[in-house]
């Protein structure tokens, strides 16, 4: 007996659950798969936020005047005139300058060519307004100035792009943010199923326990411990998959290449390690919730 | 020990097990135990007999809260299960140390951490129940299959692992159900002494056996079940 105590002093107790069976690796891939789905969603998500951000702030910064020829002066007098009355608005525009004819005319050489045709006709003159970020000019106090001037012209604020761009980008946000959702349900769903299987599976060890006076949080924490440890490893592996996508696209990608809708920034990555540890938990809740409701069906 | 008869013998001390008309059936079948009464007061130690299919495991399961009775009162250290919180019943496991026909060990835990699971699930470290677990193991001679799994051991030694892991927390009822069902005579009786010497260290003792001569050797009452019910009550010293 002396023999034996000796090397059993520094005993670890073994884990009460059977190390894992060959089920496991099936589970690990398909939580895996969600992972990486999951992650992708919400680097989709930061893009449209980005891109969303992006276009707002190019569309709320600045204003187009369409300048229109009068019979009394030339175009370019028109325009010239209309820059300096928007330029006279302080508070509210930063600055307003006239379309060079060039610009103006390569703008329309898709639909008119670049022939002669364009010095016929009486191209409308663009004025580019910047306006101040702190205290942007309304299209009305723009108009007064206009009128005041006597220039006849049009001032597009692009309010009506605008209202759509963050529309199509809110959606843009939902569906990612939803799809995440979605994903992350149909992974505790699938942890639940695999503790039930796992129960089903580990019925006399679940009673041999029971009847040597396990309580059922005690028996519910073993399911939770190993299925969340098995849905951290798979949370790694799917947010390293999703990792390597998002610096490929970022990469190859750059500003105009692959994603130039959808822009992804290197910080956007740092959402990536949160993925194991979501994973982890959810599991051990779904695992822990789905035993100790079976487990209260047990005598 | 038992019954009517016991109150008249002059036993007042609080039963640790009494059943009051228990009856038992599964699903829809016929009742596989009838209107059983008795009660076991505390350090007695009785063989439970009775031909296969006689209800004793089915009688050892009610003890241990295996199953609840379809009719009949059920009480535990003076408790009644059936009205105990869920929660309530793990403590109540914890003092019946209970030895299945099937030994019904873990595959995957070794000699020792079988025997030390009911102290682990108490929860004792490791630290404080290794010596413990050392000498049991010692006592029922498996010093040196301390680390074999069970497949390793024989059939009587996976007999007395099973019993070492039902005794390992002295508990206050130890059942067992048919302990010496696949050994020979001689570590049958040796099994025999060690469930005496538990019982003289105070647990109460139920033991079911099919083993005539085991039970008409050792001297102690016997409680015997024909077709479900309690038919005989033999106290050798009556």
């Amino acid at each position: 007996m002396n023999a034996a105590a000796a090397p059993a002093a520094k005993r670890k107790p073994a884990p009460l659950l059977p190390p894992e069976d060959a089920r496991d690796g099936a589970l690990v891939f398909v939580v895996a798969v969600l992972c990486f789905l999951a992650c992708i969603a919400v680097v989709a998500a930061l893009g449209a936020n980005r891109a969303a951000n992006g276009w707002r702030t190019q569309l709320t910064g600045s204003a187009t005047v369409i300048v229109r020829p009068s019979a009394s002066e030339t175009a370019d007098a028109a325009a010239e005139r209309a820059a300096e009355a928007l330029s006279a608005i302080r508070p509210g525009v930063a600055e307003a300058d006239v379309l060079e004819k060039e610009k103006a005319q390569a703008l329309l050489a898709p639909w008119l060519g670049t022939g002669d045709v364009l010095e016929d006709l009486p191209v409308p003159r663009l004025v580019s307004v910047d306006l101040d970020p702190k205290a942007p000019a309304s299209v009305s106090a723009m108009d007064k100035a206009l009128k005041a001037a006597g220039v006849d012209a049009t001032i597009d604020d692009h309010s009506l792009w605008l209202k759509d761009v963050l529309r199509a980008g809110l959606m843009a946000r939902i569906a990612a943010l939803g799809a995440a959702a979605l994903i992350t349900a149909a992974a505790a769903a699938v942890i639940a199923f695999a503790t039930r299987a796992g129960l089903a599976a580990r019925r006399d060890l679940v009673n041999v326990l029971h009847f040597a006076g396990a309580e059922d949080r005690f028996i519910a924490g073993l399911f939770q411990v190993r299925f969340a440890r098995m849905a951290a490893l798979a949370g790694l592996l799917g947010a390293g998959a999703a990792a390597m996508i998002a610096t490929a696209a970022r990469v190859l990608g750059g500003g105009a290449g692959l994603t130039p809708v959808l822009p992804l920034a290197w910080s956007d990555l740092l959402v990536l390690p949160a993925c194991p540890l979501i994973a982890g938990l959810v599991a051990a809740l779904a695992a822990r919730l789905t035993a100790l409701a079976l487990l209260k069906e047990t005598v | 020990m038992a019954s009517s008869d016991d109150e008249e013998a002059g036993f007042d001390e609080e039963p640790v097990v009494r059943f009051d008309g228990v009856g038992l059936r599964y699903g829809r079948a016929p009742e596989v135990l009838k209107d059983i009464s008795f009660s076991l007061q505390p350090g007695s130690f009785h063989f439970l007999t009775g031909a296969s299919g006689a209800g004793k495991t089915s009688l050892l399961r009610l003890i241990h809260l295996g199953l609840t009775p379809t009719r009949g009162l059920i009480s535990l250290f003076g408790h009644d299960p059936t009205k105990m919180k869920r929660s309530e019943l793990p403590l109540m496991r914890r003092r019946i140390g209970v030895v299945y026909a099937d030994r019904q060990l873990l595959d995957h835990l070794n000699a020792f951490d079988n025997v030390a699971l009911p102290l682990r699930l108490a929860g004792r470290v490791p630290s404080d129940y290794t010596p413990d677990v050392v000498e049991l193991l010692a006592w029922v001679g498996l010093a040196e299959k301390i680390d074999a799994y069970p497949a390793a051991l024989s059939g009587g030694e996976q007999q007395r692992l099973a019993i070492a892991r039902a005794v390992v927390n002295r508990p206050d009822i130890l059942l067992a159900d048919e302990p010496t069902g696949n050994v020979d005579q001689e570590m049958a009786l040796r099994i025999l002494r060690l469930f005496v010497e538990l019982n003289r260290l105070g647990s109460t003792v139920l033991i079911a056996s099919l083993d005539d001569d085991l039970v008409a050797r050792s001297g102690r009452p016997v409680m015997h079940l024909t077709d479900g019910r309690l038919s005989l009550y033999r106290d050798p010293d009556a």
